[in-house]
């Protein structure tokens, strides 16, 4: 039987606030355990919520971009639960009225588009952390996390493969940073995700029983869980066997999916409008106020970026991967006055295989737009040669200056002065007489050997061209 | 005219203190004498401490010294332990919080401590504010200083006996579906509950929250004003704290209330009200009359359902607020258990008492799956017809007035093994929780048994000038509010 | 409608109430008896009526997004039943 695959995808978004979703305590990662834990956040009786307006102006920017409803009414509610990194024992939501409705994304795969629904994002807050180490048979419990907001971006089961999900979950974690609401951090749990995944006959209408896979936080992770569960679908059900309706953990060292056993009760949430928290109005200024802060979008970015500066496809999806990328790529191009295609080059080339090499984000790259920019009009003036440059950027990686510095201190400035490189030119015509009657017997190859002896003698540094032109003529017969 | 400390106003003591007649320290060493010698008969304390509350009183002292004035610097007073302070023992009345000294101070702590008023101890109430006779207490039922066989009314009977018995000048208390109305008319005291979002709840152990607030407990209405005049006003914590500016209730106490039309729901004159109750009130609005108001007669044809409403939205609010006590970060823990889930189950089952267990469990079944829709919604959409009752009241009438209670004071243990008919207990208070209105409860008399008898003002949303000058108004042609239980004067 | 025994379980189960066999049967009759009083809900009409889950209508108030709260965490664990490196402890989760 052919089989079809049905995914949606539940993104947890960690807001990039400063402060918690209802408290006032500190958002940063990786602080001592429980020392960002408010009174509101452990949930001492007594304390109430209270909530972060640039959390709902977040949502609302993510809501923009994807071309959604914004709600101008949604309600919070409590979602009752007993966890212990749950402190309340209840977690705010948003359950019937969520901040946005109804948007859409369009990711492509092998050069095909396909448009994905999102169904929602709704404002919620995350839980703490269990530490499962040793404590004597102990769980350890830190609180640190617990409130920080953030946005669950539920799609519809529009997806058919495990490369359509991770396509559109790449494209949620473009956007997301693009619009500057949350680091995408995986790593750190600041983006996360759960996959619904069903199968069904090809040509079936109705869905089939879905599994919900949690704790897969790669991309590759999501590719991989994904495809282990179809086929542990498909393998049963061809077997004669039923899928249940479960939650299952992905387990990265092994590779296959397994049912998670605290959830084994069916969960009854009890959801209800939180009492505490009266219904979060935005009027159309507020909206409107967030749509003014919209930056460009990556899908525009790239279609101008292709119209503007003359790239191809490929060259300008690199470049627009992040909004940082395209910001340094678009300051080297202003700064340099040079041609975009080759500070394109030079971006997605020389640039980017020294960040992947040292593993660095283009934010923390010790060569600055403006820096590259001063390289490139050293090239362009032929100050430097293109293969020079090269190494000159190398130099600039280490931290040891600009273009001029260090084109000045390692001596590596072109030489342009015909006389200097006349002399070269004849001390080495002189040196290899057999070589030069071989050529004149018409071995033409033998050209080469004569450039190569030339910029050796010079370390690289004779202008190409020029050693070019006098070769040619000193060496015709 | 020599001072007595236990019959003088706040204002007195007040004058007193400022002209250093009386230190704070001497007031509250009075007070606290009375506490530690009387308490015993009453058990209206859960924590009393000798040396914080001097301490308080000291700090007190040297701010009069310093030059320093206000209505409520050095006064002595007594707090409902649902309020968190700092370094107190805040339990809540719950053996959950046995052991839980509170890191933080609440808002309405926070402001009687900037105004300097001291705290004689903590109150006595039912656990977790979920009672009407103060026997759900897990420090045991609190006795009625006018019969001390009696409850005091519930949940805040410990505040209500210490006032009543002239251990505290004054106290603080909570009110959800009648917790400081109940109680106030059960022991001759004045007692308001503020409008909703009026008085900041952050602090205040919730019950449910969106009908819990707290308020003032005292002898007379132009104590309860100066009470609430530090108590009420906009907490940015509080996410239900109304931004409006705080009149100075004491103010307007004297206005003439000539014209004023009281509205008499017929609803609240039918069967269940106690004789005895019916008089008393009848000849308190009599008074009224002689003062040149005048009677209409209004309806609130959904009052009935208050309680079934109540007993629905209330409970579904607590069993999850109720939630956060789990044994994990603070509060009691089962000493032994054989993994998670049997710690969560053995902590609640031995740390919460039979009432609010049965209170968390009704809330959860009306929460749950299958049954939101007949129990919850239901219950969100007959407040909303409750609250539509008033609205239309109101329309021919500038306050309600009836029975705060339907009968006086019980026999401790007459009602503790029938929750419902307890529940009855608060069939004239409820709605108005329900419908976010400031309530109160004034003395209005004695039956023949000699106990108290309350009568309850309704105001409009926000209208607590007007109900506490309407009580002050009455207290002016009648000493129902001074007299003393016997073996307390 | 009535909670029979095992609906008990249910919900002391969703309550995480720990309910001795003993205590069950008490139990329902209690939740019962407090049932029938509420019950009295089903007699009014409420179509077309807007639930109220709040006593007053407001909009949500938001704050600003400032960090003001200060690490408390030594008087905050002063009251934790157990404690170990900053952390609370719990008997072990198992996932």
């Amino acid at each position: 039987m052919k089989w079809e695959t049905v995914i949606g995808l539940e993104i947890h978004a960690q807001l990039a606030t400063k402060s918690k979703a209802f408290s006032a305590a500190a958002t940063k990662y990786g602080a001592e355990p429980n020392t960002q834990a408010c009174a509101v956040d452990i949930a001492l009786p007594g304390v109430l919520p209270v909530f972060n307006k640039q959390a709902a102006r977040m949502a609302v920017k993510f809501g923009l971009a994807i071309g959604a409803h914004i709600n101008h009414r949604s309600v919070f509610a409590r979602k009752n639960y007993f966890y212990p990194d749950l402190p309340k024992g209840y977690q705010i939501s948003q359950y019937e009225l969520p901040i946005v409705a109804q948007g859409k994304l369009t990711i492509e795969l092998d050069g095909v588009e396909k448009v994905i629904g999102i169904t929602r994002a709704h404002l919620e807050e995350d839980a703490g952390k269990s530490l499962h180490e040793d404590f004597h048979g102990m769980t350890g419990i830190d609180l640190n996390r617990a409130g920080t907001p953030l946005l669950e971006i539920v799609s519809e089961p529009d997806m058919r493969s495990a490369k359509e999900a991770v396509a559109y979950l790449k494209k949620i974690h473009e956007l997301v940073r693009y619009l500057e609401i949350c680091d995408g951090n995986m790593q750190e749990g600041s983006f996360r995700c759960d996959a619904n995944v069903s199968v069904r006959p090809l040509g079936e209408t109705k869905l089939g029983t879905r599994a919900e896979l949690k704790n897969i936080n790669s991309f590759r992770f999501v590719e991989k869980a994904i495809d282990y569960e179809i086929e542990r679908q498909i393998d049963l059900l061809e077997g004669g066997g039923k899928v249940v309706q479960e939650t299952r953990l992905y387990d990265s060292d092994q590779n296959l999916t397994r049912p998670m056993r605290s959830k084994e009760e069916a969960n009854d949430y009890r959801y209800f409008p939180d009492p505490d928290l009266p219904p979060l109005v935005l009027d159309a200024a507020f909206i409107k106020d967030v749509e003014r802060t919209l930056p460009e979008l990556p899908a525009a970015k790239r279609a101008r970026f292709i119209k503007d500066y003359g790239l191809s496809a490929y060259d300008a999806g690199v470049l627009t991967a992040t909004r940082e990328m395209a910001d340094y790529y678009e300051q080297a191009v202003k700064a340099a006055g040079a041609d975009p295609k080759i500070v394109a080059n030079w971006v997605t080339g020389e640039l980017s295989s020294c960040l992947n090499r040292d593993n660095k984000e283009i934010g923390q790259s010790p060569v600055s737009a403006a820096m590259l920019a001063g390289l490139l009009a050293r090239i362009a003036d032929n100050t430097v040669s293109g293969k020079l440059a090269k190494e000159v950027f190398e130099v600039m990686w280490q931290g040891l200056g600009d273009a001029d510095a260090v084109i000045d201190k390692k001596g590596l400035k072109q030489i342009t002065d015909g006389a200097a490189i006349e002399k070269v030119v004849d001390a080495i015509i002189a040196q290899s007489p057999k070589q030069l009657e071989q050529y004149r017997a018409g071995k033409e190859t033998l050209f080469g050997f004569f450039v190569g002896q030339v910029m050796k003698a010079t370390q690289g540094k004779a202008n190409p061209a020029q050693v070019n032109e006098l070769l040619k003529k000193k060496l015709a017969p | 005219m020599s001072l007595q400390p236990t019959q003088a106003s706040l204002g007195e003591l007040a004058q007193a203190l400022a002209n250093k007649t009386i230190s704070s320290v001497e007031l509250t060493s009075l007070f606290l004498e009375r506490c530690e010698r009387l308490n015993p008969q009453l058990n209206a304390f859960i924590t009393l401490d000798r040396e914080k509350t001097l301490a308080q009183a000291r700090s007190a002292d040297a701010r009069l010294a310093a030059g320093e004035s206000g209505p409520l610097l050095g006064i002595p007073l007594a707090y409902k332990d649902i309020f968190c302070m700092r370094g107190w023992l805040t339990t809540c009345g719950s053996k959950m919080l046995a052991n839980f000294v509170a890191p933080y101070d609440a808002t309405v702590i926070e402001k009687f401590n900037t105004a300097g008023s001291v705290c004689l101890g903590k109150t006595n109430m039912d656990e977790f504010a979920m009672g009407s006779s103060n026997e759900t207490s897990y420090y045991g039922a609190v006795k009625n200083p006018w019969d001390t066989t009696a409850v005091p009314g519930g949940s805040s009977g410990g505040s209500a006996a210490a006032v009543a018995a002239r251990l505290a000048p004054a106290a603080t208390g909570t009110d959800t579906g009648g917790s400081i109305r109940q109680p106030a008319a059960l022991t001759n005291l004045t007692g308001l509950k503020p409008s909703y979002g009026r008085v900041s709840r952050y602090g205040m152990i919730a019950f449910a929250s969106s009908l819990d607030q707290g308020g003032p407990m005292a002898r007379t209405a132009e104590d309860a004003a100066l009470l609430l005049n530090v108590m009420a006003g906009f907490d940015a914590r509080d996410s239900t704290s109304v931004e409006a500016p705080v009149p100075d209730y004491t103010q307007t106490l004297n206005g003439d209330i000539k014209g004023l039309r009281i509205g008499l729901p017929k609803e609240y004159f039918s069967e269940g009200l106690t004789k005895d109750v019916a008089q008393a009130v009848e000849a308190a609005i009599g008074e009224y009359k002689k003062l040149g108001a005048q009677v209409v007669e209004v309806s609130l044809p959904n009052s009935q359902l208050a309680i079934p409403c109540y007993y629905v939205l209330a409970p579904a609010e607590a069993s999850s607020n109720l939630s956060r006590f789990d044994g994990v970060r603070y509060g009691y823990r089962a000493p032994e258990y054989t993994d998670l889930l049997d710690m969560y189950c053995k902590t609640r089952a031995q740390g919460f008492g039979p009432e609010v267990k049965r209170r968390i469990m009704i809330g959860t079944y009306a929460l749950s799956a299958g049954y939101y829709d007949a129990y919850y919604l239901k219950a969100l959409k007959l407040r909303r017809l409750i609250a539509q009752d008033f609205q239309a009241a109101f329309e021919k009438c500038d306050v309600i007035m009836g029975p705060t209670s339907p009968s006086t004071a019980f026999k401790i243990g007459a009602k503790s093994d029938d929750p419902v008919a307890m529940y009855l207990s608060d069939i004239y208070t409820i709605s108005v929780n329900l419908a976010g209105l400031p309530g109160m409860s004034i003395p209005a008399g004695f039956d023949p048994a000699g106990l108290p008898v309350g009568l309850q003002l309704i105001g409009k949303y926000f209208d607590e000038p007007r109900l506490l000058n309407v009580a002050h108004r009455y207290q002016q042609v009648t000493d129902w509010h001074h007299r003393t239980p016997k073996g307390f004067e | 409608m009535a909670i029979n025994l095992e609906q008990v379980g249910r919900i002391a189960r969703l309550a995480n109430i720990e309910i001795s066999p003993g205590e069950a049967a008490q139990t329902s009759a209690a939740l019962n008896g407090i049932l029938g009083l509420i019950e009295q809900l089903q007699s009014v009409d409420t179509a077309g009526i807007t639930p109220m889950a709040h006593a007053q209508e407001v909009a949500q108030r938001l704050r600003e997004d400032c960090v003001t709260e200060q690490d408390q965490r030594e008087s905050f664990q002063a009251v934790a039943p157990e404690t170990e490196a900053g952390l609370y402890l719990v008997p072990r989760v198992i996932e």
